[in-house]
């Protein structure tokens, strides 16, 4: 009896702690922040928290340019098309005419090129500050658990999403972030037996989530929605998220 | 004491300063014309045309005919205007009281100015000023209207204290600055100089004249009053803060810096401007000046902003002895926004305010060319289709294109690729990038691109969007045509999503 008045007691705290960061309850009868119920159900509470840092790695331009697409993709559904974004990174390469497929607009993202790594941080970190911000996309090669604390103390006082964009994939160290993902390119998906590049699509790996599970599914971008196509459980589950 | 009044007239105002700004022009006959209804008509000449026959306030067409040689520019009524107020503050040098009388005379109040130089001496150093580079008229009398008529109608003249009498009186009545109805009735009759009616008792010219006549009489002759409307003397944006005891730490270049922004500020939201750009000096005790500059995206008089720009550069100070002098000076300012002021902070509406503080910060630290914002441009080149704008309200004049395929990510340089080609026209059908093949599975194209003519010359590119066996998606090109001699080199141009 006293033991499981304890456990009542550390799940009810757990849960205050993640209200706090960034893990809303969901609420009954709402519909899933994304459309992508598989992906979201890994999450604590069954959401994709926001007002916390996401953690994408990607080693080669091939899934930067996926990451970058599904990223845009998930600020869309977030903000409804009116939020002001920054993107933050090391050169210009991003091509804003090929977001606007998926559902960004590209005049509302502000890009600031910098060199040092420093630089980045700090940009990253004065840009996460900013209340009016929709999303903060940083480029960074590198961040260390230090770092990552900094820029998530900072998001849990703004609200503000980050998304931080790793390339350097060799070295990769634990993060004080919320999830980290990767995603890869796959084999598009061609309507009936039409020639030609079909639509997009997209593995989806959740190397990473704090208090939930990790997961793999392959999503496509249909018709300016996006969409998970099956679910790979590659992963074995470790434990079952809190909340769910 | 009796007032003095020094009028200075430019008769060729704007057309003397296009010839110091042009130097072909100087000696040349032209004029300035403007579109009046169904006509062009001339509104300033310069003096050449004046003394080839031709007055202002004729069409172009019957000055052609006079002279057909005349060249003509369109004439800017702000330029004048702002030419001559930038004539009235040069003025002040003289009399703090300057006044403007447009198109293109100004007052001076001149009483009391005379104490170290005489009249004549003033009427010399300005004539001598402006020889060769403007003609000028100088008038100088007790009343406006009296220096106005000399400087107008005479040679140029100083009338004693209470003689302006004696000088009007042989001037045409134009000299008075009467209506055209009331010249036309005193030409009628007779009355072709002042001598001939300024005796005639005021109560029989206002029953001929109307009343008028009689103002501009006694404004002339110093009867009547007239309203001098001084310009307002144009005073920097610069504050000073001298310090008792020399500062040498950070600590006390903010408080400084606090303090100057302060009082500017105060100032500004009077003036209803905002800082764009301010420059701090500071004087150290061994005579050395160190300068820090800040600018900002969008007016802005916040303070707490403000100061943390500047305390992104205090580091560049370097104190030595210590500090005796600030001095903020602000180099450009604008107009604020009207802002409404908000009770709460709708959801939907995000504040653009904050966004540009966050840029000007991140801009001190990087250079204003590290922050980009694209909006589309109706270029079908794929380096043209954007264009980058600093502006942060700027909106799209035009629709993203979304007809053709474009990648997420662009090189910014196309980079050569090897491949291998089954027959012309095809996508390929395996190429090598960085030293790794890949097989082609799937492809859509070409989209041929041509060059712009008109801007650049060069062998267009025929696009294909490309997917190789693992899924990964890849822009390429051809550039120019198949040739039997020559190999069309391929490249790479992006990454597909």
């Amino acid at each position: 009896m006293q033991r499981s008045l304890k456990q009542i007691i550390i799940e009810r705290l757990q849960r205050e702690i993640l209200d706090l960061e960034g893990f809303k309850t969901k609420t009954e009868y709402t519909q899933t922040k994304l459309g992508l119920r598989a992906l979201e159900n890994n999450f604590p509470n069954h959401t994709f928290p926001t007002g916390t840092i996401h953690e994408f790695v990607s080693e080669k331009p091939e899934h930067t340019a996926c990451t970058s697409a599904f990223i845009s993709g998930v600020l869309t559904k977030l903000n409804n098309q009116n939020g002001i974004y920054i993107w933050i990174g090391k050169q210009r390469q991003l091509f804003p005419v090929g977001l606007k497929k998926f559902g960004i607009q590209p005049h509302q993202i502000i890009f600031i090129n910098l060199v040092k790594q420093k630089d980045i941080l700090w940009a990253t970190e004065e840009a996460l500050k900013c209340k009016n911000l929709s999303g903060v996309i940083s480029e960074l090669e590198d961040i260390t658990f230090a770092q990552s604390q900094r820029l998530q103390l900072t998001v849990e006082k703004s609200k503000v999403t980050g998304f931080i964009l790793r390339t350097q994939t060799e070295r990769i160290n634990a993060t004080a972030c919320a999830a980290r993902w990767q995603i890869k390119p796959v084999a598009s998906e061609n309507e009936e037996h039409l020639p030609g590049v079909g639509f997009s699509k997209w593995q989806v790996n959740l190397l990473k989530v704090r208090n939930g599970n990790t997961a793999s599914c392959t999503v496509a971008y249909y018709h300016g929605q996006l969409a998970v196509v099956e679910t790979v459980n590659t992963y074995p589950f470790t434990h079952q998220a809190i909340g769910s | 004491m009796s007032k003095r009044y020094l009028m200075i007239w430019f008769p060729y105002l704007v057309t003397d300063q296009m010839a110091i700004r042009q130097e072909e022009l100087k000696g040349q006959a032209y004029a300035l014309i403007t579109q009046e209804r169904n006509k062009q008509m001339i509104v300033n000449i310069s003096y050449e045309a004046q003394h080839q026959g031709l007055r202002p306030n004729i069409p172009l067409a019957d000055a052609r005919i006079i002279l057909p040689s005349l060249q003509t520019f369109k004439f800017h009524a702000q330029k004048e205007q702002k030419l001559l107020k930038a004539m009235a503050e040069w003025f002040i040098r003289y009399t703090p009281h300057v006044a403007l009388n447009s198109p293109d005379g100004l007052f001076l109040d001149i009483t009391g100015c005379t104490v170290w130089k005489s009249e004549e001496q003033h009427v010399k150093e300005i004539t001598e000023h402006f020889a060769n580079k403007y003609h000028i008229k100088i008038g100088i009398a007790d009343t406006l209207g009296a220096a106005w008529a000399i400087a107008h109608y005479t040679k140029g003249q100083i009338a004693k204290p209470d003689e302006q009498l004696s000088h009007l009186l042989n001037l045409p009545p134009k000299a008075l600055r009467l209506e055209e109805a009331t010249l036309q009735r005193l030409a009628k009759l007779g009355f072709h100089s002042i001598d001939s009616f300024i005796h005639i008792a005021p109560s029989t010219l206002r029953r001929r004249f109307g009343d008028e006549i009689n103002v501009r009489i006694g404004q002339a002759l110093g009867h009547k009053p007239e309203a001098f409307e001084p310009i307002t003397e144009p005073s920097p944006y610069q504050e000073r803060l001298h310090c008792l005891e020399p500062i040498q730490t950070a600590k006390g270049i903010e408080i400084a810096i606090e303090n100057l922004l302060e009082n500017l500020c105060a100032r500004l939201q009077k003036e209803d401007v905002g800082i764009r750009s301010a420059t701090l000096s500071t004087f150290r005790l061994d005579g050395k000046l160190q300068q820090i500059s800040i600018g900002t995206n969008q007016p802005s008089i916040h303070i707490k902003h403000l100061f943390k720009l500047f305390e992104l550069k205090i580091k560049q100070i370097e104190p030595d002895l210590g500090i005796e002098l600030f001095i903020m000076e602000i180099t450009k300012v604008e107009a604020l926004a009207k802002q409404q002021e908000a009770l709460w902070q709708a959801q939907a509406q995000t504040d653009l305010g904050e966004i540009a503080e966050l840029l000007d910060r991140i801009s001190i630290k990087a250079g204003k060319n590290a922050i980009r914002r694209y909006l589309p441009q109706e270029h079908h080149w794929p380096e043209n289709s954007i264009k980058a704008v600093t502006d942060l309200k700027e909106q799209p004049e035009t629709e993203w294109p979304m007809h053709k395929p474009r990648p997420t990510v662009l090189l910014n340089q196309p980079e050569p690729i090897q491949v291998s080609v089954p027959i012309p026209d095809y996508p390929p059908m395996t190429f090598t990038y960085k030293g790794e093949i890949h097989r082609i599975a799937k492809a859509d194209g070409p989209e041929r691109i041509e060059q712009e003519w008109w801007l650049s010359e060069g062998k267009h590119r025929d696009y294909y969007q490309v997917e190789d066996e693992k899924g990964q998606r890849y822009w390429l090109f051809r550039s120019g045509h198949y040739d039997s001699k020559i190999t069309a080199q391929w490249f790479i141009h992006g990454f597909f999503a």
